[in-house]
C-alpha cells in the first residue's frame, strides 16, 4: 500500500470542526467519517495508491454540492471530487486532510431529446446508462471507456475519456455541449451552450480532462449520434509486428477512418486465446482488429476497401465477421487483455503512453530489448488508430528486486513515448500516478502555466490538491499503475 | 529555437504599449476593434510537420491557409471543419485564433474539435508547450483548445497541430423548396437514420443540403431525400462559407446567432440564412428589435449572439458572461498576459 505524502499546509485542518459544518450540508446518512465507512473510498481503480479521508459527503443535489464546496472553502479543507472510482490514475484518491465529494447520488438522466440528439444528465449517471437509456430512439452516447458499465459521466468529463472508436468519434471532449459547474466559491457556472459553441474562451475544453481541479461538475449534456446501422470488423493476422504497423498506417493512408482499429501482440493473444476461444491466429506476431460501423453500403465499401490494404501489406490470414456474434467474438479476446495477462503473471503495470503510429516498431523494438535489460516479460496491446500504446509489465511483487526493474521498465518506455513525440497518458490521465512523468513531457515554464490556469479556477488551490500538475521541485521520478495478483479494484470490469 | 521566435521573444518582453497581432488582416473585422501597434506574424510560416498516414499536420502560425489546404489536398486530405478564409491572405494563426468553423462543421466538428497541440508565445514572452502531435493526449489542461477563438488575447499562437482528415470520395449538392420549420424538421430526421449530410443552409425558401461521403452511401441518400441536384455546388457552398452569398451582401449589420439545432424560427424582421442544421442562423439588421432585446431572446432560448460585422454604436461583439465567468476570464488573461500586452479589448472590454 502505498500513501501519498501531502502538502503540509492543510495538516492544521481541524477534523472534528469540519464533520460539524458540513454535517447541516447533507442528509445525516450522506457523511461518512469512521474509518469503515470510508474504507470503499480509500482509491480509485489504481488501488496501490490508499488514503483515508477526513470525511465523505454524498449530495444529493447541486444545492448540497454548492454548500459542501463553500463550507469547505471557508475551512479551507480540500475537496476531492469522486465519480464511480474507476479511474486508473489515483485521480479520485483522498487527501489525508480533506472531503471526498461523492457525486455518486446525482445519478438522474435529466431529459433526452430525441429529435436535437441530446441528452442532460447528472454526473453520477452510468457512461453506459445514457446509450441504454436513448437507445429506443436508436441513439447512442460515442465515447466507451472500457469501464462504461460502471463508470460515470462526471468522472468522463473529468478524465476526458476515450474508447475504442475515438478516432473516429472522438473523446469525451468532441462528444459533451455544456455544463453545469460548481467553483470553489460555491457560484454555478454554466459553461458552454445548448448550441454549438458559447461566447468567450472556450472553458468547456478546459474544464474537461481537467481531473477534478478546476470545479465540480453537477450537470453534463452530451451529443447523442444515431446508433449506425451495421459493424463488422475485419480480424487480420501478421507474421511481423512492423509489417502490422504498416497496415495501420496504409489503411489511413488510403483514406478510410476505420470506427476501430486495434493490436495485439504475440504474447497477448497467447494470453487470451485460452481465456475467450476467439478463434486468433496463435502463430501470428500480431493481429489486427479493424472496424467499420454506417450504414451496410458504407460497411460493405470500408471492409472492402481495408480487406484489399491487408492484402496488399503481407497480412497472412484475414477474416471478416459474419454476423454479430461473431463480431463480438473478435473483439472478447481484445477486450479481454488485461483481465488476461492477470491470469499468466502474478502482477502487471499497464502503461498508457501514446506514440505516433509511424514510431510503433521502433517502440516495439524498443520495448523487446527493455524486456531483456531488465528480464522481464512485456504484452503490448495497442489502440493502433490513435497511437495509444498499453505495454503490460509481467513482474512478480514478491521476488525482491522485480518491482524495482519493473519501474524502470516503464520509466523507460514512457520517457521513449515523450521522446518519440507522444504522450505519458492517452487516456489514463496523470492524477497521482504520473505526477512525476509529467516532469518529462512539459518543461518548467508550461508546468508554471498550468499551475496560474489552476489558480485562476482555484486560487487557494483546494480542489484535488496534489494530483494532475507537479510542483515545480518535485520533478523526480514517474509512476504508474500496480497491479497485484490481477486485482484491479474494480475486477469484474474488462480493461482495454 | 527559431530565430523568428527569438525575436518576437525580445519584442514582447520590451514591449511598453500594447501589441495588435495581425495575420494576412483577412479577418480585422471580427471581434472589437483592437488597438495597439501592429504585429504581423506571417514571417515565421510553413508546414514543420505533414506525415498523411498519422492524419496530423503541424504548421506555423504564418502558413497561408490556401497553402496549408493545397499541401492537404495533394493527399487527399482536408481541414475538416473547413475554415472561412475572408481573404486571401488568411493564415492559420489567425483562422485558430479566431475559431472559425465552416459548413462542414455541424457534421464534422469546429476548429477547436481538430486542434491537438499549440506552441504559445505568452504575453512575458515565454514559450509554452501544449498538446502534441497525437489523437490521445490526456496530460495537462488542455490549453491548446482553450487558445482556439481566444482572438490572440491569451498570446501569440506560434504553431499548431491539427487532426486530418480524408477528402469524402464524393459530394452532391440538393435544394428543396421548404419553409424554415420544416427545413428543421426535416434535417432532424434524415440525420436521425445516420444520411450523410455534411452540410446545410436554409435561405428564402430553399433548403441546400451537401451529401458528402462514399459514392454507395450518397446514392440511397440522394433517393431518399428527392430535391434538384445543384450542379455548381462546390461554388455554393464556397459562398455561402466565405459570405459571398447574396445574402451577405449590402451594408446592414450581421448579427450570427448560435443556438440549439431545432430552437424555433427567431421571426426576425431582417433576412435570415440558417447553417449547420439550425445551430448558427445569420440574421440582418435587428434594427426594429434592438440588440439587447436580440439577446436576451437568444439566451433564453439557449444560444448567444455575436455582431460578426459592421458595428453598431454601443454595442458590443460578444453576449456578455455571467459574473463567475468574467472572473475566470479575467484572471486567464492575467495567468497568460499579465501586462495586457497582446490584443487588449478585442474581446471584451479590460480583457
Amino acid at each position: 500500500m502505498i500513501q501519498q505524502h501531502h502538502d503540509p499546509r492543510f495538516a492544521a485542518v481541524d477534523g472534528a470542526a469540519v464533520l460539524a459544518a458540513l454535517r447541516p450540508c447533507v442528509a445525516a446518512d450522506a457523511l461518512l467519517h469512521t474509518t469503515e465507512e470510508m474504507r470503499p473510498y480509500e482509491c480509485d481503480g489504481l488501488a496501490a495508491f490508499r488514503q483515508l479521508p477526513l470525511a465523505v459527503v454524498l449530495p444529493a443535489n447541486e444545492a448540497e454540492v454548492q454548500a459542501v464546496v463553500r463550507t469547505c472553502h471557508q475551512l479551507g479543507v480540500p475537496v476531492v471530487a469522486r465519480g464511480a472510482g474507476t479511474g486508473l490514475s489515483g485521480g479520485a484518491m483522498p487527501h489525508p486532510h480533506g472531503v471526498v465529494l461523492s457525486l455518486a447520488k446525482m445519478k438522474s438522466i435529466l431529459s433526452i431529446d430525441p429529435a436535437a440528439r441530446m441528452a442532460v444528465v447528472q454526473p453520477g449517471v452510468r457512461n453506459l446508462a445514457i446509450s441504454e437509456a436513448a437507445a429506443e430512439y436508436g441513439l447512442y452516447y460515442a465515447p466507451d471507456p472500457s469501464s462504461q458499465i460502471a463508470c460515470s459521466i462526471g468522472g468522463n468529463v473529468a478524465e476526458n475519456s476515450g474508447g475504442v472508436h475515438c478516432l473516429k468519434y472522438g473523446l469525451t471532449v468532441n462528444n459533451v455541449l455544456r455544463l453545469r459547474v460548481v467553483n470553489i466559491d460555491g457560484e454555478i457556472m454554466e459553461i458552454g451552450s445548448g448550441g454549438l459553441d458559447a461566447a468567450g474562451y472556450d472553458l468547456l475544453a478546459l474544464m474537461i480532462g481537467s481531473e477534478g481541479l478546476l470545479g465540480i461538475v453537477t450537470e453534463v449534456t452530451v451529443r447523442l449520434l444515431p446508433r449506425p446501422q451495421k459493424a463488422q470488423v475485419i480480424l487480420a493476422s501478421f507474421d511481423d509486428v512492423q509489417k502490422a504497423g504498416d497496415a495501420v498506417a496504409s489503411i489511413i493512408a488510403a483514406g478510410i477512418v476505420p470506427a476501430g482499429l486495434e493490436m495485439m501482440d504475440k504474447p497477448t493473444t497467447a494470453a487470451v486465446e485460452p481465456f475467450v476461444n476467439a478463434g486468433y491466429d496463435l502463430d501470428a506476431e500480431a493481429i489486427l482488429l479493424c472496424e467499420s460501423d454506417g450504414t451496410e453500403e458504407e460497411v460493405a465499401a470500408d471492409i472492402a476497401a481495408m480487406t484489399a490494404v491487408l492484402e496488399k501489406a503481407g497480412a497472412k490470414q484475414i477474416r471478416v465477421s459474419r454476423d454479430e456474434a461473431e463480431r463480438l467474438k473478435f473483439w472478447a479476446g481484445r477486450k479481454a487483455a488485461f483481465p488476461a495477462v492477470g491470469r499468466i503473471s502474478p502482477d502487471y503495470y499497464c502503461m498508457d503512453g501514446t506514440i505516433p503510429r509511424k514510431r510503433l516498431g521502433e517502440m516495439l523494438k524498443a520495448i523487446a530489448a527493455m524486456e531483456s535489460k531488465y528480464r522481464l516479460r512485456c504484452c503490448n496491446v495497442f489502440h493502433a488508430g490513435d497511437g495509444n500504446l498499453h505495454p503490460l509489465i509481467l513482474f512478480d511483487a514478491n521476488v525482491p528486486g522485480e518491482f524495482e526493474r519493473t519501474e524502470a521498465f516503464g520509466t523507460e518506455i514512457l520517457e521513449l513515448s515523450v521522446k518519440l513525440g507522444g504522450s505519458i497518458t492517452g487516456e489514463h490521465g496523470v492524477g497521482v500516478e504520473k505526477i512525476d512523468a509529467m516532469c518529462s513531457q512539459f518543461d518548467a515554464d508550461s508546468l508554471a502555466a498550468f499551475h496560474r490556469v489552476k489558480t485562476a479556477f482555484d486560487p487557494d488551490g483546494l480542489l484535488n490538491p496534489g494530483k494532475a500538475v507537479p510542483t515545480l521541485h518535485r520533478c523526480a521520478e514517474f509512476g504508474r499503475m500496480h497491479v497485484h495478483g490481477g486485482q484491479l479494484s474494480h475486477p469484474d470490469l474488462p480493461r482495454f | 529555437m527559431d530565430d523568428i521566435i527569438r525575436q518576437w521573444q525580445d519584442a514582447v518582453v520590451a514591449a511598453q504599449s500594447p501589441l495588435r497581432l495581425c495575420g494576412g488582416d483577412s479577418k480585422s473585422f471580427y471581434g472589437e476593434p483592437s488597438l495597439g501597434e501592429l504585429f504581423d506574424t506571417r514571417a515565421y510560416r510553413g508546414v514543420i510537420d505533414y506525415e498523411p498516414s498519422e492524419l496530423v499536420v503541424t504548421a506555423r502560425c504564418g502558413t497561408p491557409l490556401a497553402e496549408l489546404e493545397a499541401a492537404l489536398a495533394d493527399h487527399g486530405q482536408m481541414l475538416a471543419f473547413e475554415p472561412p478564409h475572408f481573404g486571401a491572405g488568411a493564415t492559420l494563426g489567425g483562422c485558430i485564433a479566431t475559431g472559425l468553423s465552416g459548413p462542414r462543421r455541424a457534421s464534422a466538428g469546429a476548429a477547436r474539435d481538430f486542434v491537438l497541440g499549440t506552441t504559445l508565445l505568452d504575453g512575458s514572452g515565454r514559450v509554452l508547450r501544449f498538446g502534441g502531435q497525437v489523437m490521445k493526449n490526456v496530460a495537462g489542461f488542455d490549453v491548446s483548445r482553450l487558445l482556439v477563438g481566444s482572438l490572440g488575447t491569451l498570446g501569440l499562437i506560434a504553431e499548431v497541430s491539427l487532426k486530418v482528415l480524408p477528402l469524402p470520395g464524393m459530394e452532391v449538392t440538393l435544394q428543396l423548396a421548404m419553409n424554415e420549420c420544416e427545413a428543421h424538421i426535416a434535417l432532424a430526421r434524415w440525420i436521425g437514420e445516420n444520411r450523410p449530410i455534411s452540410a446545410s443552409c436554409w435561405y428564402d425558401g430553399v433548403l441546400s443540403l451537401r451529401l458528402s461521403g462514399a459514392t454507395t452511401a450518397i446514392a440511397p441518400a440522394r433517393e431518399r431525400i428527392g430535391g434538384e441536384v445543384l450542379a455548381s455546388g462546390e461554388q455554393f457552398w464556397r459562398e455561402v462559407r466565405e459570405q459571398q452569398h447574396f445574402f451577405f451582401s449590402g451594408d446592414a449589420p450581421l448579427w450570427r446567432i448560435s443556438l440549439p439545432a431545432l430552437a424555433a424560427p427567431l421571426n426576425l424582421p431582417g433576412a435570415t440564412l440558417i447553417e449547420w442544421f439550425g445551430a448558427q442562423r445569420w440574421v440582418r439588421g435587428s434594427a426594429e428589435i434592438g440588440p439587447d432585446a436580440l439577446r436576451a431572446r437568444v439566451a433564453a432560448l439557449g444560444g448567444h449572439a455575436t455582431l460578426f460585422r459592421d458595428s453598431l454604436p454601443g454595442v458590443q461583439r460578444f453576449q456578455s458572461l455571467s459574473p463567475a465567468l468574467q472572473t475566470v476570464h479575467a484572471r486567464l488573461k492575467a495567468a497568460f498576459d499579465p501586462r495586457g500586452i497582446f490584443n487588449p479589448g478585442r474581446m471584451y472590454a479590460g480583457l
